[in-house]
C-alpha cells in the first residue's frame, strides 16, 4: 500500500478525474520516536495511570471484621461499592452519578483553558496505545525500520518480529482485561481461582472481551478510534474559543517554508519552518498540524517536541510549533506582544459550576446518615375496614442499618387523634414499637395503623412516621398518609 | 444526475451527486474496514436467522426457543425450591409458621399462588370485592385461624368438594316467609344491631321476627356463627353492602356465594402456603 499523508490523501481526488472512492484504505502512521518536554510529561502521566489502574485493586483497606479489605471494590452480590472509607449501597449510585459530573465538568473546565489535553494525555486510549506504540518500537524498531519491514515480503525475521510484537500486545491486553475484574472481588482470591480455572464463566468472559478490546483498540484501530469512533472530538469544540490553548503551527513565523543550504543566504520572505516534516512523522494520528487545528489532533504536543529539537539544530528560536491560542497568535502575528486570557466568561462558568458540584459532592459525603428510612404504604387494599367500624392501613417501614453493628430502633407514629400502631405481629408498647436490626443490612417491618372511621376523616390525612435511636434521637421522620373510605 | 460525479469547486473535491435546496454533499470516504464491519452485520443478521427462529414458523437450524429457556427456567427454579416446598409438604401448618425461615418462604410462595388463583375474586391484597371477602379485615364469616382458613381453601364454600361447607339462608320474601313488611321491620333492627340510623319503632317490631326466623344462625345479639357461616350483623362490615337496601335484598332473596375447592387442583404444599399466606394478611385469628 502506497503510504500517504493525509494532505496528500486529502487532495488526492483534484488530481483525478475519475470520481473518489466511497471508501478509503486506512492510511497506516507509523510515528516516529521522540524525545522532549511534552514526551517526557506524556511518559510521566502515563506510568502514573497504568500504575493507579493495575495497582489499584491490590491496595488493602481494614474495615473490621465481616467486611472486604480491599480499598477500592464494587461488589455485585453485596451489593456494596467500597471506596476507602466510603461504603456505598445500591441505591447511593447517585454519589457516582455525582462524581461522573463532576468528571465532565471537570473535563469541560481543561478542554476551554488547554484544548485536548485529555485525549492526548489521559485518555485510555492514547495511554494504551502509547504503550502498544512503545512495545511495537522495542521490537521492530523506529519508524523508517518499520516502514521497511511492511514492505519486506515475508520471512523468518518479518514473522519473528510481528510474531514477538503481537503476542507482547496479547500479554499487555490480557493484563489489562485481568486487572479490570479485580475490582469486583477480594483480588488474590480472583487471581488465585482465574488460574487454576475455578473462576466462573463470567470472569473468564470479561476478562477475554477486555483482552480482545484493548488488543484491537490499541493495537489495530489507535487514532481511528480519535478520529471515527470517538464523539468527544465532535463536541469539544463547544468547550473552546479563541483563548483557549491547542497545539498550534505558527504560521505567521513559519511560512514561507523552505529548506536550509549549506552557505545559501535564506531568500528573503522566508519563515522559520525548513520543511523537514518531522512534526508529521512523529505525530500519532498522522496528521500535518501546519494545515491548522484539525479534528484528527489529540493534542498530544509530540509535534512540538520535534519541532523544537531542529529549530535547535539549525538555531532558530524554539516554539514554532507551540501550545498556544488563536487569539494570542493572531496579536503576534501583527507584531504586537500576544496575551493569553485564562479567566474568561466560559472558563469562570466551568470553574463556578465545578466549585458547586464538588461542594454538593462533599457536604452530601459528610451529612451521609448512617441509618436510613423509607416508609411504604400498602397499595392492595388502600385501606380496610374493621368489624368495630375503625379503618386500618398497612405500611412497610424499611430501616438500612449501614453501621457494621447491630442496632435497636423506635418506630412511633403521629398524625391525628385515635391513631393506634400495631405491628403486624404482636403489640405495640406505649404505642411505640422497637426494632433490633442487624449489622450492615435492611430491617422490614409490616405494621398497622388503626383510627376509628370518624376520625380518619373523608378521604386521605397526613400521618408521619418517627423513628429514634436506642438514645432517643431522632433518625428519621417521614410524611405519609392515612387512607379511609370515601363516605 | 446521479451518474455525473462533479467537482466541488471550492474544495476541489467530488461530490456524491447528490443535491438539496442546492447543497451538494461531498464525497467524505468512510474507512474500509468500516464498510466491512456493516458488512458483517448483515451477515451476522443472515447467519442468526438461520440459527435462530425469527421466521414465523421457522424454528432455526439450533431449534433454540425462548419457551424452551422458559421452561428450563422454571424447571430449575422448582428444582432449587423444592427442599423448602418437601418441608413445607412434611410438616403441620403450625409448625412451618414457627420457623422464620419457611414462613418467610411460605407466604411470598403463598402470594404468587394467591395472585395466580385467588386475586381474581378477593383481588390482590386480599382486599375483596362486593360478594368476595375481604381477607385482610377481621371478619371471618367462616373462621379466621389456620385450621379455618385452609379448610375453606381446601374444600371451598357451598361448592361441588364433598366437605365443601355449606350453609342456606333463607329466601324469606321470594318464598313467602315473611311478608313485605315484616321484612322492612326485621331489616330496622339489623340497622339497629349494627348501631346505623334506623327506625325505632319498626325496629323494635322486627326484634321478635328476627329471634324467631334469623336468631337460630345469627344469634339474638347479632353476633353471627362461624360453624355456620353465618355473617356477623353487629359490626361494621358488610359483604353485600351495609344500606338499608341491601340488607333487604339479602333478607329477601338471601345470598349464597360459592367459592371453589382447591383440593386436587392445588397440591398440598401450595395449599399450605396459601393459607400462611393469607392468614398474615392481617386478620388471622
Ligand atoms: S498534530 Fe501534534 S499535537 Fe496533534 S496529534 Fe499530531 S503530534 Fe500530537
Ligand atoms: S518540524 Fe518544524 S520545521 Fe520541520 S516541518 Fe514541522 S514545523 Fe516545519
Amino acid at each position: 500500500m502506497k503510504s500517504l499523508s493525509s494532505r496528500e490523501r486529502e487532495a488526492a481526488p483534484t488530481n483525478q478525474s475519475a470520481p473518489g472512492p466511497l471508501y478509503a484504505d486506512r492510511v497506516k502512521v507509523y510515528p516516529k520516536r521522540i524525545s522532549g518536554t511534552w514526551r517526557r510529561v506524556k511518559w510521566a502521566i502515563l506510568v502514573a495511570c497504568l500504575s493507579v489502574y493495575y495497582g489499584g485493586a491490590w491496595l488493602r483497606w481494614d474495615r473490621g471484621p465481616g467486611a472486604p479489605d480491599q480499598a477500592l471494590l464494587i461488589d455485585m452480590s453485596g451489593p456494596r461499592a467500597y471506596f476507602f472509607d466510603i461504603e456505598i449501597w445500591p441505591q447511593e449510585v447517585y454519589y457516582i452519578t455525582g462524581l461522573l459530573v463532576l468528571a465532565a465538568v471537570g473535563l469541560f473546565f481543561v478542554t476551554s483553558l488547554f484544548g485536548r489535553v485529555w485525549c492526548g494525555y489521559a485518555c485510555p486510549q492514547t495511554v494504551w496505545t502509547d504503550l502498544f506504540m512503545l512495545v511495537e518500537r522495542w521490537i521492530q524498531g523506529d519508524r523508517s525500520a518499520r516502514i521497511r519491514l511492511d514492505k519486506a515480503s515475508w520471512g523468518v525475521r518479518k514473522i519473528a518480529l510481528k510474531g514477538a510484537t503481537h503476542a507482547a500486545w496479547l500479554l499487555i491486553a490480557a493484563a489489562t482485561g485481568g486487572a479490570w475484574v479485580l475490582y469486583f472481588d477480594d483480588a488474590p482470591t480472583v487471581v488465585r481461582e482465574f488460574f487454576r480455572g475455578e473462576s466462573t464463566t463470567g470472569v473468564y468472559f470479561f476478562v477475554g472481551l477486555f483482552t480482545a478490546t484493548t488488543y484491537v483498540l490499541a493495537g489495530w484501530a489507535r487514532e481511528q478510534v480519535c478520529t471515527y469512533m470517538c464523539p468527544w472530538p465532535r463536541f469539544q469544540a463547544a468547550m473552546l474559543d479563541e483563548h483557549s490553548a491547542a497545539v498550534t503551527y505558527r504560521a505567521w513565523r513559519g511560512e514561507q517554508r523552505g529548506p536550509i543550504r549549506k552557505g545559501v543566504a535564506p531568500a528573503p520572505g522566508t519563515g522559520d519552518c525548513i520543511d523537514c516534516k518531522a512534526c508529521v512523522y512523529v505525530c500519532p494520528t498522522g496528521i500535518d498540524i501546519r494545515d491548522g487545528l484539525q479534528i484528527q489532533c489529540i493534542g498530544c504536543g509530540l509535534c512540538i517536541d520535534a519541532c523544537n529539537e531542529i529549530m535547535g539544530k539549525v538555531d532558530r528560536a524554539p516554539n514554532l510549533i507551540a501550545w498556544t491560542s488563536v487569539a494570542y497568535e493572531a496579536e503576534r502575528a501583527q507584531g504586537r506582544p500576544g496575551r493569553y486570557r485564562f479567566v474568561r466568561p466560559r472558563t469562570i462558568l466551568y470553574a463556578a459550576l465545578l466549585a458547586v458540584v464538588a461542594t454538593v459532592m462533599v457536604v452530601a459525603l459528610a451529612l451521609r446518615t448512617t441509618v436510613e428510612v423509607n416508609v411504604l404504604r400498602d397499595r392492595m387494599p388502600q385501606f380496610v375496614l374493621l368489624a368495630d367500624g375503625s379503618v386500618r392501613n398497612g405500611y412497610t417501614v424499611k430501616i438500612l442499618n449501614k453501621e457494621r453493628r447491630a442496632a435497636s430502633f423506635r418506630i412511633e407514629a403521629t398524625g391525628f387523634a385515635g391513631l393506634v400502631l400495631r405491628p403486624a405481629q404482636g403489640e405495640a408498647q406505649n404505642g411505640a414499637l422497637t426494632v433490633q436490626a442487624k449489622p450492615d443490612s435492611v430491617e422490614t417491618v409490616p405494621l398497622f395503623l388503626k383510627a376509628p372511621r370518624a376520625a380518619s376523616g373523608p378521604a386521605s390525612r397526613g400521618v408521619t412516621f418517627r423513628v429514634l435511636d436506642a438514645q432517643g434521637r431522632l433518625v428519621a421522620r417521614r410524611d405519609t398518609v392515612f387512607i379511609g373510605p370515601a363516605r | 444526475m446521479a451518474a455525473e460525479f462533479e467537482r466541488d469547486p471550492v474544495t476541489g473535491r467530488s461530490t456524491t451527486g447528490h443535491e438539496w435546496d442546492g447543497i451538494k454533499e461531498l464525497n467524505t470516504p468512510l474507512p474500509s474496514w468500516w464498510l466491512y464491519t456493516f458488512y458483517a452485520t448483515i451477515l451476522f443478521a443472515v447467519v442468526w436467522s438461520v440459527l435462530y427462529p425469527s421466521i414465523p414458523g421457522i424454528d432455526g437450524l439450533l431449534k433454540h426457543t425462548n419457551r424452551q429457556d422458559l421452561v428450563e427456567t422454571v424447571k430449575a427454579a422448582t428444582e432449587a425450591q423444592a427442599p423448602m416446598v418437601d418441608r413445607i409438604r412434611a410438616l403441620s401448618i403450625e409448625e412451618v409458621r414457627k420457623d422464620p425461615q419457611l414462613l418467610a418462604f411460605a407466604r411470598t410462595g403463598g402470594r404468587a399462588a394467591f395472585n395466580n388463583n385467588c386475586a381474581a375474586c378477593h383481588q390482590t391484597g386480599g382486599a375483596g370485592a362486593r360478594g368476595f371477602p375481604n381477607l385482610a379485615d377481621d371478619e371471618w364469616i367462616w373462621g379466621g385461624t389456620l385450621a379455618d382458613i385452609e379448610q375453606t381453601i381446601r374444600y371451598g364454600i357451598r361448592g361441588e368438594h364433598d366437605k365443601s361447607r355449606l350453609s342456606m339462608m333463607p329466601r324469606f320474601g321470594a318464598d313467602g316467609m315473611l311478608s313485605p313488611a315484616q321484612i322492612d321491620d326485621v331489616v330496622e333492627h339489623v340497622l339497629a344491631l349494627s348501631r346505623q340510623p334506623h327506625d325505632a319503632a319498626r325496629a323494635a317490631r322486627g326484634a321478635p321476627l328476627f329471634v324467631e326466623q334469623c336468631a337460630a344462625c345469627h344469634q339474638n345479639d347479632g353476633s353471627g356463627n362461624r360453624e355456620l357461616g353465618a355473617p356477623a350483623l353487629n359490626d361494621q362490615i358488610w359483604l353485600y353492602g351495609g344500606t338499608r337496601a341491601a340488607i333487604r335484598d339479602s333478607v329477601f332473596a338471601a345470598r349464597a356465594g360459592a367459592m371453589p375447592h382447591w383440593e386436587g387442583r392445588l397440591d398440598e404444599a401450595t395449599i399450605k402456603m396459601l393459607t400462611l399466606y393469607v392468614h398474615g394478611l392481617g386478620g388471622g385469628k
